[in-house]
């Protein structure tokens, strides 16, 4: 049994119509702690301390938030910069996270088209979070593709619902280490893994 | 009296009381009751402790009505004073004058002579201010339409009783057969002057009274401040009263009337508060005394002999008092629940009957066979009336309000079917900012508000306020307390907030308080009952001010930002543990607690380290670690 974190980031859930339906479905999963960053710390002020215990107590990190200029929102950044901190995540004697996984859990309101090279937004998803990969690699951990809500725009409720079965499930599946290194290796995201009905395109 | 027989009977008034008046309040009788209750107790009818001294002890208490007054006058301001005029002067007239002559026909009919049956009528159409005020307090309503036209009506008696002593001599009517002096009434300063003359002196009197209140008391108390003596003060504030109250017996006027007009001149001097509190404890000894004297004075024996007849006067007496003030009532438009409230509220006989029945029995107006069993008949109605007060808010009322409720228009239904999730109780410079930010964020939220003033503005800009003290629980209970989710307890006393916390926890523990604390003391007693919410009203203001001066010293605006950030949470963790060791000191006199508070406050900063910086945006472990010898 693996215990999951979901450091979730949204600075205007309250209008979240993706992450809204995606954490409903996850919140209760068994194995998942569930912690909203913007909730805890609205003014910017991270206990540290905090969030390095609670890393400690997990075994799969997920970053969800919104890709916000190929990004995640500025909270998260912050995160990064305080948490994860010399000679204790990275440095000569920074192991405390070694060996954990790690993945972005995003949403896009371009299309998986529209992120590729001849697309307008040149590059792709897996380019574009190169920066999160590093990070985890430079804290001895193993960073796993992501797993992606795209064309948000475009997409009905019933669709995103199935998103967030399909995040329960995988969440489900991760918890349980019913997924091998052999069968996410290969993936471009983790969505891949648990396929569901696409829309019909008309 | 010797000292031992003083202190003795002391004793057991104190005594009385202590036992009496708790007593009283646990059943919800009210304080006033209770003392009667201590008087009947320790008077000739029970044990006996006291006999007949029981009437001069009611003449020296009664100066407990002087204190109330003067009290009353701190805190109405003149602007409110003036907006009673029309209620004093008019209410006012036309209640003594309706019942003073309803009562003196009734006892012509009765075979009494013209002369007599007049000053009856006089005396009879005198209600108790120093009961009526008290219970009109302590319930909470002197400031409701029915609290308001009593004070009016009692005030307009209070002046009316000049008149009444001067024309008393006119209707002396019996032969001067016994041997008591008949100038019995204080000789004054003024008995040589003509009628213009007199009339001067009053006015000059009442002009010295304001003009020294202005211009001389302020200067005064500063100087008697300045000495950080509390017992001066006190002394200077009981001074002031007696002062009045002398001067203007010796000009004579009333001097409860003198001590009002004081009060009022002094209500928006910075000492008001000060005053207040240092005459307070006297005023309601004395008023105790006053209540357990006239508890003690009924003459149950009298009342034994000629149950008929005393019981009679009392029904009859008081029913004509109480149909006159309804009529009154209804014509100067008030409302039938306050209406009743009125009346019932002014229905008795007031304590000035006493004098008044002395005097006229001195004066050979009245023979003694009726002023014997008028006094019986004064005293009952007095001790009817805090009885009479709870049956009709408990048993009347709620019956009326129901069918006034049904029969009045839309709004009032409006107002149940909407339920605020919210209630801020106090909409002062805090609870306005917390209220006005509620709302421009489109939350919901009713009022609780005790400045009339202000609750009147709120209604105008549409807030849903109720006026009235937030402690109690029928204010809470219309506010919809039952239905919302949090109350915000944002009044000004701390006393208050502890009294509305106890009644919240009593009758709507499902509530979330989030209390206003002044300070951190007052902090501590709020976490000490229970309060998991607590806002102190300096911490955020001092801290941003101390951020301001670091920004101003050359600090970086945001490394200025966190550190403030940082030192309000370490602070909120220091309180939350010096809460938990104060809980067991309560006892240390409170400048050596205080003492004591900030020594602790002062070490535990200089054990916290302050610098520790964010190292995630340091570099110095890098730099140190990239300059290692690698081996």
């Amino acid at each position: 049994m693996a215990h999951i974190l979901v450091l979730f980031a949204h600075p205007a859930f309250e209008k979240s119509r993706i992450h809204a339906r995606l954490i409903n479905h996850i919140k209760h999963v068994q194995g998942v702690t569930f912690h909203d960053l913007y909730e805890a710390y609205p003014d910017f002020d991270i206990n540290v301390k905090r969030e390095q215990y609670l890393l400690t107590l997990h075994d799969i990190i997920i970053w969800q938030h919104p890709f916000y200029w190929y990004n995640a929102p500025a909270l998260v950044k912050q995160w990064l910069d305080l948490v994860l901190e010399h000679g204790w995540a990275y440095g000569a004697k920074g192991r405390a996270l070694a060996g954990k996984k790690v993945f972005n859990a995003i949403s896009t309101g371009g299309t998986q088209a529209a992120y590729s090279k001849t697309g307008r937004n040149r590059f792709t998803i897996t380019e574009l979070l190169a920066p999160f990969d590093q990070t985890a690699h430079l804290c001895h951990m193993t960073y796993m593709p992501p797993f992606v809500v795209q064309g948000t725009h475009k997409l009905q409720t019933a669709d995103i619902e199935l998103h967030g079965l399909q995040y329960a499930q995988l969440l489900t599946a991760l918890a349980h280490d019913r997924i091998s290194f052999d069968e996410w290796k290969n993936v471009t995201y983790l969505n891949e893994l648990v396929p569901i009905p696409q829309p019909i395109q008309s | 009296m010797d000292q031992q027989s003083l202190l003795f009977q002391a004793m057991v008034y104190l005594a009385a009381a202590v036992v009496m008046v708790p007593l009283a309040k646990k059943l919800g009788l009210g304080s006033v009751l209770g003392y009667l209750l201590a008087g009947v107790v320790i008077g000739p009818a029970v044990t006996g402790f006291i006999g007949n001294e029981g009437q001069d002890i009611m003449h020296f208490a009664e100066f407990g009505v002087v204190m109330m007054l003067f009290i009353i006058g701190l805190e109405l301001e003149p602007k409110r004073l003036w907006k009673l005029r029309k209620s004093i002067a008019g209410l006012g007239t036309l209640q003594v004058l309706a019942t003073g002559l309803a009562i003196a026909g009734l006892a012509m009919a009765f075979g009494l002579p013209w002369k007599q049956a007049l000053a009856l009528g006089m005396i009879m159409s005198l209600s108790s201010t120093a009961i009526v005020l008290q219970t009109l307090n302590e319930k909470g309503l002197m400031n409701t339409a029915a609290g308001q036209s009593s004070f009016s009506v009692l005030l307009f008696q209070d002046i009316a009783v000049i008149p009444m002593l001067a024309l008393f001599p006119l209707l002396v009517n019996l032969p001067d057969t016994t041997a008591t002096e008949s100038g019995h009434t204080q000789a004054t300063l003024v008995d040589h002057l003509s009628g213009w003359g007199k009339t001067l002196v009053v006015l000059v009197t009442v002009g010295m009274i304001i003009l020294s209140g202005r211009f001389l008391v302020r200067p005064l108390f500063r100087v008697i401040a300045a000495t950080k003596l509390r017992e001066i003060f006190t002394a200077t504030a009981l001074l002031l009263v007696i002062g009045i109250a002398v001067l203007m017996m010796q000009v004579g006027l009333s001097p409860a009337l003198g001590a009002f007009l004081a009060g009022v001149v002094l209500a928006d001097s910075e000492y008001r508060h000060e005053l207040e509190s240092d005459i307070e404890p006297f005023k309601g000894l004395l008023l105790g005394l006053f209540f357990i004297a006239v508890g003690a004075s009924i003459d149950f024996q009298l009342i034994v002999q000629e149950p008929g007849f005393i019981v009679g006067a009392v029904l009859v007496l008081m029913a004509i008092k109480g149909i006159v003030l309804i009529v009154l009532g209804k014509t100067f438009g008030l409302k039938r629940d306050q209406n009743l409230q009125f009346a019932v509220s002014l229905c008795q006989i007031g304590e000035f009957a006493f004098v008044l029945l002395s005097f006229s029995l001195q004066q050979h107006i009245l023979p003694a066979s009726v002023t014997d069993r008028l006094v019986a008949v004064v005293a009952i109605s007095m001790a009817l009336t805090p009885l009479m007060m709870l049956m009709n808010e408990q048993l009347v009322l709620p019956f009326v309000g129901a069918r006034i409720r049904q029969h009045d228009n839309q709004r009032e239904a409006d107002a149940i079917e909407e339920r605020n999730p919210v209630i801020v109780a106090g909409f002062g410079h805090f609870g306005n900012t917390v209220g006005r930010f509620l709302r421009a964020n489109g939350v919901k939220a009713t009022y609780l508000d005790n400045d009339s003033d202000r609750v009147e503005l709120l209604r105008k800009m549409g807030f849903k306020i109720h006026y009235g003290d937030a402690s109690r629980y029928d204010l809470l209970q219309a506010a919809g307390a039952e239905h919302a989710k949090v109350i915000v307890i944002a009044i000004d006393s701390p006393e208050k907030r502890l009294e509305m916390i106890e009644t919240v926890k009593k009758h709507f523990s499902h509530l979330h308080m989030f209390v206003r604390a002044r300070n951190r003391y007052d902090a501590y007693d709020l976490m000490n009952a229970g309060m998991l919410h607590v806002y102190r009203e300096t911490i955020d203001t001092s801290l941003r001010l101390g951020q301001d001066v670091l920004s101003f010293l050359g600090y970086r605006a945001y490394k200025v930002h966190r550190a403030a950030q940082t030192f309000l949470k370490y602070d909120e963790q220091v309180l939350k543990e010096l809460a938990s060791i104060r809980d067991g000191d309560e006892y240390i006199i409170a400048s050596r607690s205080h003492m004591e508070e900030l020594d602790r406050l002062l070490q535990a900063d200089q054990q916290k380290q302050f610098t520790e910086l964010e190292s995630g945006w340091g570099e110095e472990s890098l730099i140190a670690e990239a300059n290692k010898p690698s081996p």
